[in-house]
């Protein structure tokens, strides 16, 4: 019982930036751009937040950080930097109809780039013998969890004990999954995203449906690069630890079926997967099954695939012209 | 009608695409209220251009349009839609996988309600005659049930003016009909109506008055029941026209394609093909009659070597009389075995050409294999197609011309060209005039006729009765994959094999 306790939080901290990159990607797929860079949105995402952060700290000298500021600075610059990215994506693939794959692909490597290319500066700048950045009083705003969680035994280790963020990204979830569901704004955007034309031919602007999902899609997901580097990472910044889970996010997509509320549990179950290999025991002879175990996740994700692959119900396929851009006068 | 006022007049319209094609040249047309308006013209005459400029796909390059007698401007569908215009199109524009009520209500402002939505599509349908399950998801439904929709969805924005691109060309006669009712219905409650068709028996039905389109230029308007199909025709062509197919005699026939017991289960477990037995001679054109979808698709692409067979032969005869079986071939093989078979796929640009390449490499498509060595030839296709180009005037700026940029009329005589240029033993042919024109129709029937006279034994799958039975010296009716008779061509009545299409032998009572 005390592993699981310890257990489900830590899946709930790995499967939240998952959860932000998953829900922004269906944002974006919805309206038949096939966003491969989000991978690349969540290493800017995460650095940008960290630059915000890092100078705010840095002017204060030692004094204590105002709450409010050291939360709104790295959130706004995180959401301006992903913000960027979404608007570059957009530029070159509505307007100029840029290949989708081949412009997500080159955002991904870029982003990942852009993030330790800072992420190194940044540690130049700051001077220290660890290859990191550590913003710990930052982190702790974001991480800070309601004054009571801590008294509410079980329950709150497993519901309370996670900052802001984590509950936003949930939030953010359902609410994408209503306004697709039960609003017209989210059956225009479904039409955009099954069939341009048709959208056009009913009066839909698919040009500003595209640009608005594709780029709030992109800031959806950005938050998870910051919530990982602020909270679950307790604010420590290091080359490339953000790791792959970019492409687990756009992997959550196709085995949700395209749906943000399914997201949040997938999600953490996907977070769950990604840390199994530190809850099974090997005994210490064995060290190298701990590899073996965390390739987990992706087998997971390959099975997942090939099952989803399998579906026949029309209501589960992706939008039909997902990765297709529009161009009304094209014949 | 002459005291109906213009609901629509457009005024010196001109549209030229990129690289200087012009699609419409000082094109003026009126479409009065309370009328049914025809725009008759060939593949690639500009009408449906002229009506995507009505509809806010297209804006012109010059000229003007007045609703109401007052200049318009355009610019986007719901321009369109805010002044009463609404179109059909013959690609139908619906999402799939949302329900008839959401696609209706689909880009108009305001709280989603499809509830109410609802109660107003059944209270349109009620008022026109339509038959419409709101709930209904798209992908469910016929084609002409996706039609209805359409109209639906015009009429649920409040157009008054209709444009309908093509209607017929996908419904069975019956739908036709059905259609034409709801729109004689539109017509009565003031509405003003343009069909855009190239069946002048349906013109000559509908429609009050006829427009003609040649070549991107407004001809003239006449008025429809003083006007004939070979008045209409000669307008529309530019010259004289033969109403006539002709069918040649066959010569020395001899049995080419011996079809036994042939039994076919589609990939989702539906039987498509019972038992389907039947023989094809050299210099005969076998017409094959059916409700579509009843196992015409699954027929050819059994003997093309396309289709997994549950059991049954098809067995090939050649000139000196050696016997072989064609079943368990894929295409390769029975090519390497020296069967010339061409085939002229139902879904041209899915099965028989590449949109994305010219018409010289769709040429080369057929024929590079023939090249020795580990360069291909690109010479004779490039020459080849010149020639098809020339000889079938394909309407093509030229042929570096990715494939689908084209017309369907044209995209067809490519297809037929290429496949007709094989000098084929066996000929197979699906719907092959879909969506042509009547000049390019009778280009093809003749194209057909002249593989016939060759000695090519020809499958003739067709949608037109009246065609099959004057081009065809054998009709064979299928219905629901069972083989229900084969017929003389010569002798075949239409309301006979109308009737065979729909009932199986042996249930017809009476």
């Amino acid at each position: 019982m005390l592993g699981f306790l310890s257990f489900i939080p830590r899946a709930v901290g790995q499967g939240i930036p998952l959860l932000f990159g998953c829900t922004g990607e269906i944002v974006t797929e919805k309206s038949g751009n096939l966003n491969l860079g989000i991978p690349g949105v969540m290493y800017v995402g995460a650095i940008s937040g960290v630059i915000g952060s890092f100078f705010y700290e840095n002017s204060l000298n030692g004094r204590p950080l105002n709450g409010f500021l050291a939360i709104t600075i790295p959130l706004l610059c995180s959401l301006l930097g992903s913000f960027l990215m979404g608007m570059l994506y957009c530029f070159l693939t509505v307007t100029l109809r840029a290949n989708q794959n081949v412009t997500g692909l080159a955002m991904t490597t870029f982003g990942v780039g852009f993030g330790n290319f800072f992420g190194g500066s940044l540690i130049k700048l700051s001077n220290l013998d660890v290859p990191t950045i550590a913003l710990s009083k930052t982190s702790a705003f974001f991480s800070a969890t309601l004054p009571f969680a801590s008294k509410a035994g079980w329950f709150g280790q497993i519901f309370l004990s996670y900052g802001f963020l984590a509950y936003l990204g949930i939030a953010t979830a359902l609410v994408v999954a209503f306004i697709l569901k039960k609003t017209r704004i989210g059956l225009h955007l479904r039409a955009v995203g099954e069939s341009p034309t048709t959208a056009d031919a009913a009066g839909i602007n698919v040009t500003k449906y595209k640009y608005v999902s594709t780029v709030a899609g992109c800031m959806i997901a950005g938050l998870g690069g910051l919530y990982y580097v602020m909270d679950y990472a307790s604010g420590v910044w290091s080359n490339d630890a953000f790791g792959d889970r970019g492409w687990l996010a756009i992997a959550l997509v196709i085995f949700t079926i395209w749906k943000a509320d399914i997201g949040i549990l997938a999600s953490v179950l996907f977070g769950g997967l990604y840390i199994l290999y530190l809850y099974i025991p090997t005994g210490m002879a064995h060290m190298e099954l701990k590899e073996l175990y965390k390739m987990i996740p992706y087998i997971v994700t390959l099975v997942v695939l090939i099952i989803t692959s399998m579906r026949n119900r029309r209501e589960d396929q992706p939008p039909a012209s997902l990765g297709l851009n529009y161009f009304r006068e094209d014949r | 009608m002459s005291d109906s006022k213009a609901a629509v007049s457009m005024r010196n319209i001109t549209k030229t695409f990129g690289q200087g094609v012009i699609a419409n040249k000082d094109v003026n047309l009126d479409i009065n209220k309370g009328e049914i308006l025809s725009l008759l013209g060939e593949n690639g005459s500009g009408k449906t251009t002229l009506m995507n400029m009505l509809s806010g796909i297209y804006y012109p390059d010059s000229g003007e349009i007045f609703i109401d007698s007052k200049p318009v401007s355009i610019r986007s569908p719901k321009d369109a839609y805010d002044l009463g215009i609404g179109m059909v199109h013959q690609h139908f524009k619906l999402v799939d996988v949302l329900s008839a009520a959401q696609n209706i209500v689909l880009g108009l402002p305001g709280k989603l309600d499809l509830k109410s939505a609802c109660a107003r599509i059944r209270e349109i349908c009620d008022r026109y005659g339509f038959d419409v399950d709101p709930d209904k998801k798209i992908y469910n439904m016929s084609v002409s049930e996706k039609q209805t929709v359409e109209i639906v969805k015009v009429l649920y924005r409040g157009a008054d003016i209709l444009i309908l691109d093509e209607p017929t060309a996908v419904l069975t006669p019956q739908e036709t009909q059905k259609l034409f009712d709801v729109m004689r219905n539109m017509k009565k409650d003031g509405k003003s109506l343009v069909i855009i068709t190239h069946k002048l028996n349906e013109v000559q039905e509908i429609s009050d008055k006829v427009a003609i389109l040649r070549q991107g230029e407004y001809i003239g308007t006449l008025i429809t029941k003083d006007t004939n199909p070979q008045e209409m025709t000669d307008m529309m062509v530019g010259h004289k026209v033969e109403l006539n197919i002709e069918r040649p005699e066959p010569l020395n026939s001899a049995l080419r394609i011996r079809v036994k017991g042939l039994n076919v289960v589609n990939e989702e477990g539906i039987k498509k093909l019972t038992d389907v037995s039947f023989d094809i001679y050299s210099g005969e054109i076998l017409g094959i009659a059916g409700i579509s979808g009843c196992g015409q698709k699954e027929l050819l692409e059994s003997i093309a070597g396309l289709q997994k067979v549950e059991s049954g032969s098809v067995v090939y005869i050649d000139d000196d009389g050696t016997e072989k079986e064609l079943i368990g071939m894929d295409p390769l093989k029975i090519k390497e075995l020296g069967v010339t078979l061409s085939f002229v796929p139902e879904d041209r640009l899915g099965m028989g050409l590449v949109g994305n390449m010219d018409i010289s490499d769709n040429m080369m498509l057929r024929s590079f294999r023939d090249s020795h060595g580990i360069f291909t030839d690109r010479k004779s296709p490039h020459d080849r197609a010149e020639r098809i180009v020339k000889l079938l005037n394909v309407d093509t700026p030229g042929i570096e011309t990715p494939v689908r940029r084209l017309s369907g009329g044209n995209v067809q005589k490519v297809l037929v060209g290429r496949e007709i240029y094989q000098r084929p033993k066996v000929l197979m042919t699906a719907y092959v005039v879909r969506g042509l024109d009547i000049n390019s129709s009778y280009t093809i029937y003749e194209l057909i006729n002249s593989q016939k006279v060759a000695g090519a034994a020809v499958i003739f799958v067709g949608e037109d009765l009246d065609v099959l039975l004057q081009i065809s010296d054998k009709v064979m009716v299928l219905c629901d994959g069972h083989v229900n008779a084969i017929l003389d061509g010569r002798t075949a009545d239409k309301s006979e094999v109308g009737l065979l299409m729909t009932s199986l032998k042996g249930e017809v009572t009476d």
